[in-house]
């Protein structure tokens, strides 16, 4: 411990910024004086308090600047004693930081956080990333590294240098010189610039590519920023070298925004692909069926609250059933009697969703309910510097893949999906062989219902949870089904994948609304050309 | 044989019908019979749609200020009486429904709307029939009704003091001006645009982006952003993204590792209310900029909020800024009307003029002669548990201004209902004539 907070000593040397601190006293008395500072009110003296607190030799320090960057800092009303506080189930547990004395819960009103800004939060991560170098987990280090990298600082080379010799983990170690080199950019020595830029050769980061940018960019009067021609050269040649990288990645990740936006629409469309592709019907209200999936979610992590990572997975088969409920209950009271009556299900299922939004507005009122992103859902999965792909997009990718095979396993193994197959190819065959189309029929627009249900539980994890969740995806589903092949499962995986890259590939050239304008007047002129979409039915069975 | 089924349930709903028209008709009949005896106060907000979720809020202020008003008394020894209406997020609907409450309920006073559209879909409407609107929320400007107050910001009340912010305090170079794809943005972003250029912001350094109602897929344009930002000046995003497309968005910056130091975003719709729909961790830092928060720490703020509390049953639910700006144009018009001692608009409106309550801020709200407030503007960061953390505000009140001056084609303009010389909403300084059009 004691080795770490001299490798703090050295980074910061400003004891005297901060008035009325003496420093003949005793470290910890001085500690108490300057903490107690903590609470003005004006986020610039503050910053000097944080900077006089780190330059103090008190074991307590690190603690402090932690907690103070988490906002578990508070300070007691009454006789300003600072405390570290958790929040447990809504009442505040305190620990006094001075003496370290365990106070047990405290009033919300009796204390008063120490609150902090942007600015503040990042003095803090520098000063906390500077001990943290030594820290025992590597994946702590690591972090280190990276905040160096983020914003390299001359302060951090000392502590760096030594952090470097002493790693045992290659990976953390090469993030650690790639900051060394980017602070060494900085020097005034060219050699040592030089080798810096040499050694940032090959390293595919954004970071190193914004200050060789930096580093070559005209000083203010005109001139060259970097004055040495080797240097010059050198760092011209790898940023290139970066530039060609980056405009791979940048494909990659292109490919990969279109393919998540496929599977999103994938789905969205795979359920109506069932009530409207293979029964036929103009379902208004799939798009409320999705969204009783995402409420579904929304209550099911209200009855689990303790396992937010495991209600997703709860979710899933819960908005299958509430949504497959509501899905047989509309056909069997609404639907059913208005087969073959194409205009008339249009303006019925209309009526239906609009009852079902004002549903859900009374029950749950018109805010949007906030459902909880688990950890294992939030973040990126970092491939180099350049390239990451976010969790949700990736699970969600995968989710509907899993999805789609699952349902085509359905149609074409079981002998529901037999009879299913049945009663929409022939259906007066089918009842005279046995076959309770009634039920089949029933059983149909559930199946399709309770996928629109999964799907919501996806989109929870996207977007709004509230009434008007459902008719964003409505327009997008019908798209995607009529394009890719009424009636044909493939066909709406083949739509919907093409359609997301199409308008992800579109959206950066001529932004985000004429995209979708585009992709929607394509559709139409397709659609034109094959009326039948992608992938259309062919055989006796097909009606005309 | 369907077709006979449905006709016969119709049959033997009839019945009911009959007798719940003759009860509302009843009903409709006490209210005319009452008329005399209290002062109606119209409330035009959404109960249902998609602009729900913010109007309901607003519609729960009133009847709370109307209750309260009640216990006190009354004014001019009348009770109030709230008239509530429900648009349904339906522009037209809230001509028609204006027309209700100003011809056939005869109200004294109309709180309502929120988005713009709507607003201007009312205008036409009360300014023939010489009613009294008060539009409680921050819009791009542009308008003096003779007609309407607006107590929310105007664009150099939320906008322009934001970026001075960003650009004086934070040292922000670089600016992603992002919108939802429709008027306020689209203004609000033109005034800044013209705004950062006279100073002296290069036109490589701001990108202009805007994107449709209710976008969910936020990966290119965040991708963008970040590829933007990443050329070694400070960046920052003004967000004039609209309601719920906030959400994706905000999960996107947090999922791509944007976060608030590196690229802070600052946000003109993000409030109290919206961030209460979803988990606040990964955006704290990220800035809005308002003239109240529920933070604000004033004796005056402690008060409303316990009383909301205890009006609405419920520990958890927030205040706002559109919450605040109703309140102030409740107590405003309560004082004007007790000033000119009649609820008729062509005496109140005249009383309103210099008029001054206390904002919940701690400060004081004054109507000016153009119909907008003096209001101080506060930039709070977002908190981990969804609420503000005020770290920056306005020396004193900034004058609302209807016309802005940062758009040559409005800053000749201006607007004054007191002064005899010009009397209107949009008179012409170089001209020196009023457009004709009063709004």
């Amino acid at each position: 411990m004691i080795r770490i907070f001299a490798g703090l000593l050295g980074v910061v040397l400003c004891l005297s910024a901060v008035p009325g601190v003496a420093e003949s006293k005793p470290e910890s008395e001085r500690f108490a004086e300057t903490l107690a500072q903590l609470t003005t009110r004006s986020f610039s003296e503050k910053a000097k308090v944080i900077e006089a607190l780190a330059a103090l030799n008190d074991e307590r320090v690190p603690s402090v600047l932690e907690s103070l960057l988490d906002g578990r800092l508070y300070y007691r009303k009454s006789d300003r004693e600072m405390l570290h506080v958790e929040k447990r189930d809504r009442a505040l547990l305190a620990t006094a930081v001075l003496s370290g004395e365990v106070l047990g819960e405290v009033g919300k009103r009796s204390v008063k956080k120490i609150s902090v800004n942007n600015a503040l939060r990042r003095q803090l991560r520098g000063l906390i990333a500077a001990f943290q170098l030594q820290h025992k987990a590597a994946d702590q280090r690591m972090s280190a590294a990276q905040e160096m990298i983020k914003s390299p600082a001359a302060e951090y080379l000392e502590p760096l240098e030594r952090a470097i010799a002493a790693e045992s983990v290659p990976g953390v170690r090469r993030r650690m010189e790639t900051a060394r080199s980017m602070i060494l950019l900085d020097s005034e020595d060219p050699g040592l610039r030089l080798a810096a830029v040499e050694e940032l050769r090959g390293v595919s980061d954004k970071h190193v590519m914004t200050i060789l940018t930096q580093l070559l960019a005209e000083d203010g009067t005109g001139g060259a920023g970097e004055k040495d021609a080797a240097v010059r050269e050198a760092a011209q040649d790898v940023l290139a070298g970066l530039h060609t990288r980056a405009r791979i990645y940048k494909f990659v990740e292109d490919l990969f925004f279109g393919v998540s936006a496929g599977s999103v629409l994938l789905l969205a469309a795979i359920g109506l692909a069932i009530t409207f592709g293979v029964m036929g019907v103009i379902n208004m209200a799939h798009g409320e069926m999705i969204m009783l999936g995402a409420y579904t979610t929304y209550v099911v992590q209200l009855l689990m609250p303790n396992h937010i990572g495991l209600s997703l997975v709860v979710a899933v088969p819960a908005a299958f059933l509430v949504a497959g409920l509501f899905g047989v209950v509309i056909e069997r009271g609404v639907i059913r009697f208005l087969y073959g009556r194409p205009l008339e299900t249009l303006l019925a299922t209309f009526g239906i969703s609009l009852i079902l939004q004002q549903l859900v507005r009374t029950i749950f009122t018109p805010l949007n309910r906030s459902v909880i992103t688990p950890d294992w859902m939030s973040g990126s999965w970092e491939i180099n510097g350049m390239l990451s792909l976010t969790y949700n997009r990736l699970y969600i990718i995968l989710f509907s893949l899993g999805v789609l095979l699952a349902l085509m396993q359905v149609l074409k193994r079981t002998l529901f999906g037999l009879q299913m197959r049945a009663v929409t190819q022939n259906r007066p065959m089918a009842s005279s062989m046995g076959i309770r189309t009634g039920w089949v029929d029933a059983m149909t627009f559930g199946l399709g219902s309770g996928i629109a249900g999964i799907a919501g539980v996806a989109l929870s994890q996207l977007t709004n949870v509230g009434p008007n969740l459902g008719q964003a995806y409505i327009i997008d589903s019908f798209m995607v089904v009529v394009f890719g092949g009424v009636g044909n499962l493939l066909g709406t995986f083949v739509g919907a994948m093409s359609l997301g890259i199409v308008n992800k590939f579109a959206e950066p050239i001529v932004g985000a609304v004429l995209a979708k304008i585009l992709i929607l007047v394509f559709v139409i002129l397709f659609i034109q050309r094959r009326p039948r979409g992608l992938f259309a039915l062919k055989g006796r069975f097909v009606e005309d | 044989m369907i077709n006979f089924k449905f006709s016969g349930k119709r049959r033997r709903f009839i019945g009911p019908l009959v007798k719940t028209l003759a009860l509302s008709f009843g009903v409709l009949a006490m209210a005319f019979a009452q008329a005399a005896d209290t002062i109606k106060v119209g409330v035009l907000h959404s109960l249902s749609g998609t602009m729900a979720i913010s109007e309901t809020t607003l519609k729960d202020t009133v009847l709370m200020l109307v209750e309260e008003q009640n216990k006190k008394g009354g004014l001019l020894g009348k009770k109030l009486e709230p008239v509530v209406v429900d648009p349904a997020s339906n522009w037209p609907l809230f001509a028609e429904k204006t027309k209700e409450l100003l011809g056939k309920e005869k109200v004294d006073v109309i709180f309502g709307c929120w988005t713009s559209v709507s607003r201007k879909s009312v205008l036409p409407v009360i300014e023939e029939m010489n009613g009294l609107l008060f539009y409680p929320v921050q819009y791009e400007g542009e308008e003096s009704s003779k007609n309407v107050f607006y107590t929310g910001a105007a664009p150099n009340q939320q906008a322009i003091p934001a970026v001075d912010y960003l650009m004086n305090e934070v040292g922000v170079k670089r600016w992603v001006l992002a919108g939802t794809d429709y008027v306020y943005p689209r203004t609000t972003n033109k005034i800044l645009e013209s705004y950062l250029k006279s100073k002296g912001v290069a036109a490589e350094d701001i990108m202009i982006n805007y994107t449709p109602f209710g976008h969910s897929d936020w990966q290119t344009i965040v991708s963008d952003i970040k590829k933007f930002g990443s050329s070694g000046k400070k960046t920052a995003v003004v967000s004039t993204i609209n309601g719920d497309a906030n959400v994706p968005f905000y999960k996107e910056l947090g999922n791509q590792g944007i976060s608030a130091e590196d690229i802070p975003v600052v946000a003109f719709s993000v409030g109290e209310e919206e961030l209460s729909g979803f988990d606040t961790s990964p955006l704290v830092g990220h800035l809005a900029a308002w003239n109240y928060f529920m933070s604000a720490d004033a004796d005056v703020n402690e008060s409303f909020i316990d009383s909301w509390h205890s009006y609405i049953k419920d520990e958890k639910r927030v205040t706002n800024d559109p919450m605040e700006a109703t309140y102030i144009g409740f107590k405003m018009w309560a004082k004007a009307v007790e000033k000119a001692g009649t609820t008729e608009v062509d005496k109140v409106r005249p009383a309103m003029y210099g008029i001054t309550v206390p904002n919940l801020t701690g400060g004081t709200a004054k109507m000016l002669p153009n119909h907008h407030l003096t209001k101080p503007v506060l930039i709070g960061e977002i908190q981990e548990d969804g609420q503000f953390e005020i770290v920056w505000q306005t020396e004193g009140e900034v004058p609302g201004d209807a016309w802005t001056d940062f758009l040559p084609e409005s800053a000749k303009i201006v607007s004054d209902w007191q002064d005899p010389k010009i009397k209107c909403g949009n008179y012409n300084t170089e001209t020196k004539t009023c457009s004709g059009q009063n709004y």
